[in-house]
């Protein structure tokens, strides 16, 4: 019983990673209807930015608010030069360009930073909160920022006029142009967001995995299967479904071993989403005829 | 008679010794081999998921430059044709194919990884093409009766393991043990010779098995289970990355057996240092190469040989990363081997020399171990000895093991 | 027959009279790599059929050529059976796995299916290497197959006859793609792609023909993959990395999204664009195949066949 208690805190630890890469899926598909398969490489890269810079001796939050910027800056380039020449090509040619920058991103971060491991520092402390021997300060911490994080983006799409643009001009590009949105700057912005997004993921789950150009590979599959999951529009319900995932393979890899722990925890997500069709958590479309 | 008549006397009397061995040996060649140059053909994971192990071919690649601008190997350049072959076994067949039939290249030498050398094993042997120093370290590649024309270039991984249960059943032999394994051919061979040495305690000894695969982002939930059988043994064979979590994590959660981690992820800077120094206090491994970032070698010549090579000629490669000093070991050997072959140059002598090194050393060998090879034995480095760390550096003891 | 379907007729017929000069005048490790352009273009093909023409993702099809590649091999090494009588085998398997794998997924669309048929690709290799399975799969080492002699004592090298053989595969299959395509069917799965709404009002059974074009889709990727094995000589989980799933997919993009000739062009691009990267750079592989990608969207958004498309309808 305590080992599987054990276990489903491990899952809770996974899941807030999977949880914060969730959230930069969210925000790019909610910005421009695309899932951005690059997405795991590009925080990866904001990662090493930020290894770099606390390298050469920047202290840790300068790094990070540094590094948050960067990614914010080079996300929204990136659908300026490489995504804006495909923008009205079909669905299959834009998942093809982002395999490319997928391929791009893992291989220039190879041959600039090596594939050894690096470790990368953890803000909080490294002791366990309350001696315990379940969850480190680092995986709660990292927990308690993705929260932060969906909190802040939640607000954003709900209160603020710059967030209710972004979702204006993602769903009707046509009408938002006549109410006097700029739709492509929306798209860059949303864009910008999810690197920065991206950068936070990256940087609280490199301590836990070590840092290294493949490290987002398997991530990026739980990320997505989480999204997915809870509902890749709605940032709450991609956390949830995040948390959901990460304490899911765990308990089937604790129950039924781990040589299939993870195609029986996609055929349960399959098995969700035949039931629920928009995810747990996310917002029904209805197709006009 | 001045001295520089005396120099060229000393030349021609030189030349003359030179030549007499050969005398009746006039050069000989096979294709990918001449007067001016000697061919080698490489398959080498440049992308894809095993692209960390590129810069092996990479690092050789370097070595043998930098023996031609020194003048090659008896006068001859060595022309390392590496192709990427992304670590899939049809990519693999493609490039050998290419290499074998269109570049013609003498022989093939290091080959990366088990499933793609196996894809292409047959095909080798049955055109008579050496097939040297593979870099796996399956037990397949030492198969003189059915495949005598490819040998390995390690250890094996199951040799290894078998070292590490007959230490354990001689300094443990009531031991409960937990095994973590990567779910591949790698992972595997480990168990394998894990089980084979424990023979028919294997049964009983082993208390808990996990597997993992590379995707998988993290193996904390695995360390946790295996933690909760009870073991009070711990045998990791994992690479690098999951090493160091696992070691990280055993120590975290208060779990504190007796734990043997596999020589491939046992580099102080690559590993241990990610992991915690602190952490990995006790750790035990089977080395037979110098850990280049090991305070106890820092003074060592061949180390500073590597490192200063390292820095002129592969800057761009990380010199902590133990796949470089393995491909400056392995170019060093092949070197050896090649000098040997002096202008017999065909594909049998080839063979022929490199199945009949004689206590060959070699730099970044750990000292006193020795190259062996005969027409029945293809194992190159049949030598392991154990080592603990302290927390600073990895402390030998014990003698050098023979498999 | 009108003028487009002659024209297309002769350019058919030209494609494979050159097609039929090519094993006699270039050496044998070049038509081994023709012969994987052939299977590769197969597998095209199929996905093609699925993705192109009905409109639904997939992310996974690298599991069926897998299941294709590991029914040959387990008939050749097991079985002792010819290697031609595991193409129909493997179709037939993967027509039925795909068409059940396909009932509960049509009813998922867009980013779900992907991410089901991705499930899909990502499970496969963990089946293969599963203990239970192991003893016919071969597990983690994989299985090692010897490559047919040419039969009736033709004077054709290996490579020659399994170059001929694919070729006749290729054409047969071709053939009935596009008869499929061209049939009230392939009417139909167009309608379903275009207006899944209007196609049901029409009386289309959505559901039926969706299943039965992941099924379709699946019996051409898995003959494909057979072929893959007989060729390459060696199976194992490692021959079947997730990516080869997205290389697929990159395939019919560049080649061309709902054309029969895109395959061809794709199955060109899949064999030799990793080849190219390397030549250009060890240190960056990955980086000057993934430039290759994006160039190729740049100036060909509609692949290879829509550019020539539009360039004839310039010069017309």
């Amino acid at each position: 019983m305590d080992a599987l208690l054990h276990q489903v805190f491990a899952g809770l630890a996974s899941g807030g990673i999977y949880a914060s890469l969730a959230l930069a899926l969210v925000m790019i598909h909610n910005a421009t209807n695309h899932i951005n398969f690059a997405q795991g490489e590009m925080a990866m890269f904001s990662t090493y930015i930020a290894w770099s810079l606390i390298n050469i001796g920047v202290p840790y939050w300068a790094a990070f608010v540094a590094t948050i910027v960067i990614s914010f800056f080079a996300a929204a380039a990136i659908e300026r030069i490489l995504i804006r020449p495909v923008e009205k090509a079909p669905v299959l040619t834009v998942v093809s360009v982002f395999i490319g920058l997928l391929l791009i991103l893992n291989s220039v971060a190879g041959w600039i930073y090596t594939y050894t491991i690096k470790s990368f520092t953890s803000p909080f402390p490294s002791e366990p909160p309350f001696g315990n021997k379940f969850v480190s300060s680092h995986e709660l911490g990292a927990i308690a920022i993705a929260l932060f994080v969906l909190v802040a983006m939640y607000l954003f799409f709900r209160v603020t006029p710059l967030g209710l643009a972004m979702r204006a001009a993602a769903e009707n590009p046509a009408s938002s142009r006549l109410v006097g949105i700029r739709v492509g700057w929306m798209l860059a912005l949303g864009w910008g967001f999810a690197g920065a997004i991206g950068a936070i993921a990256g940087m609280m789950i490199a301590p836990l995995v070590y840092l290294d150009p493949n490290m987002m590979a398997g991530i990026m599959l739980y990320a997505f299967a989480g999204a997915l999951l809870g509902g890749i529009d709605n940032p709450w319900g991609a956390v949830i479904g995040g948390f959901l995932m990460g304490v899911l393979e765990n308990v089937v890899g604790a129950l039924i071993g781990t040589e299939l722990k993870l195609t029986v925890a996609l055929v349960l997500i399959i098995i969700v989403l035949l039931l629920r069709p928009n995810g747990l958590w996310g917002h029904k479309v209805v197709s006009r005829v | 008679m001045n001295l520089h008549h005396l120099k060229r006397a000393i030349m021609a009397l030189f030349a003359l010794l030179a030549l007499t061995p050969s005398a009746h040996a006039e050069k000989k060649y096979d294709p990918g081999a001449s007067d001016t140059e000697i061919k080698i053909g490489q398959t080498m994971p440049y992308s894809g998921p095993a692209s960390s192990y590129g810069t092996i071919g990479k690092a050789e690649a370097a070595y043998f430059k930098m023996i031609n601008e020194l003048g090659g190997v008896n006068g001859r350049k060595i022309n390392l044709i590496s192709l990427d072959d992304g670590y899939t076994p049809p990519k693999a067949v493609e490039q050998v194919r290419r290499l074998v039939e269109q570049d013609q290249v003498l022989f093939l030498w290091q080959n990366l990884g088990t499933p793609t050398n196996s894809a292409f094993h047959k095909y080798v042997n049955s055109k008579k093409i050496p097939h040297l120093f593979l870099a796996t370290g399956a037990t397949k590649w030492g198969d003189p009766k059915n495949f005598p024309w490819t040998m390995g270039g390690q250890p094996t991984y199951q040799a290894e393991a078998t070292i590490y249960a007959k230490h354990l059943l001689k300094t443990k032999p009531d031991a409960k043990i937990a095994v973590l394994y990567q779910n591949d051919d790698y992972g595997k061979d480990y168990v394998k010779g894990l089980k084979d040495g424990l023979k028919d305690k294997a049964q009983s000894m082993i208390v808990a098995e996990q597997g993992y695969e590379t995707a998988e982002p993290s193996v904390d939930s695995q360390v946790i289970k295996l933690q909760s059988s009870g073991a009070d043994t711990f045998f990791i064979f994992a690479i690098p990355k999951f090493a160091a979590q696992t070691i990280r994590k055993t120590y975290d959660i208060g779990w504190k057996p007796v734990v043997y981690v596999n020589n491939v992820s046992s580099a102080v800077a690559n590993v241990l240092q990610p992991a915690g120094l602190e952490k990995s206090v006790g750790l035990l491994t089977a080395q037979y190469f110098k850990d280049s970032h090991d305070p106890q070698w820092a003074n060592s010549t061949d180390v500073k040989q590597y490192l200063d090579f390292m820095k002129k000629h592969h800057p761009d490669g990380d010199p902590k990363d133990s796949n470089n000093a393995y491909g400056f070991m392995q170019a060093n050997l092949l070197v050896h081997v090649l000098k040997a072959c002096g202008d017999n140059l065909t594909r049998e002598n080839i063979l022929k020399q490199a199945t009949s090194l004689k206590n060959l050393e070699l730099p970044m060998l750990l000292p006193g171990i020795k190259i062996n090879t005969s027409a029945d034995d293809y194992f190159i480095i049949e030598q392991l000895q154990m080592a603990r760390f302290d927390g600073k550096e990895w402390r030998l003891f014990g003698e050098l093991l023979d498999y | 027959m009108n003028t487009t379907n002659k024209s297309q007729l002769l350019i058919a017929l030209a494609a494979i009279a050159v097609a039929l000069v090519l094993p006699f005048v270039v050496p044998d490790y070049r038509i081994f790599q023709l012969t994987m352009v052939l299977i590769y273009s197969i597998a095209l093909l199929g996905l093609n059929i699925l993705t192109g023409y009905n409109g639904q993702i997939s992310l996974g099809h690298g599991a069926f050529y897998a299941i294709g590649a590991y029914t040959a091999a387990i008939m050749m090494d097991k079985a002792n059976a010819p290697y031609w009588s595991t193409l129909p085998v493997a179709g037939v398997i993967c027509l039925v796995v795909g068409f059940l794998f396909g009932l509960p997924a049509l009813r998922l669309s867009g980013h779900h299916l992907a991410l089901a048929t991705l499930a899909l690709a990502v499970a496969l290799p963990q089946l293969l290497k599963y203990k239970h399975l192991e003893h016919w799969t071969g597990g983690v080492q994989g299985i090692n197959l010897l490559k047919p002699d040419a039969p009736f004592g033709l004077k054709l090298s290996q490579d020659q006859w399994l170059y001929l053989f694919t070729l006749a595969v290729v054409v047969l299959m071709f053939v009935l793609a596009r008869n499929l395509i061209r049939s009230r069917v392939g009417r139909a799965l167009v309608a379903i792609r275009d207006h899944p709404v209007a196609a049901e009002a029409m009386g289309v059974n959505n559901a039926m023909y969706k299943s039965l074009t992941f099924g379709v889709s699946a019996l051409y990727t898995g003959v494909a993959g057979a072929l893959s094995a007989i060729a390459v000589q060696f199976v194992a989980p490692d021959s079947f990395p997730l990516t080869i799933s997205f290389f697929f997919l990159v395939g019919i993009v560049v080649g061309g999204v709902a054309s029969i000739w895109g395959p061809i062009f794709g199955g060109f691009f899949i064999q030799f664009a990793p080849n190219m990267a390397d030549y250009l750079s060890k240190d960056l592989t990955g980086a000057v195949y993934g430039v290759f990608l994006l160039l190729f969207a740049y100036v060909m958004p509609t692949g290879v066949v829509g550019f020539l498309r539009k360039l004839a309808s310039k010069s017309a």
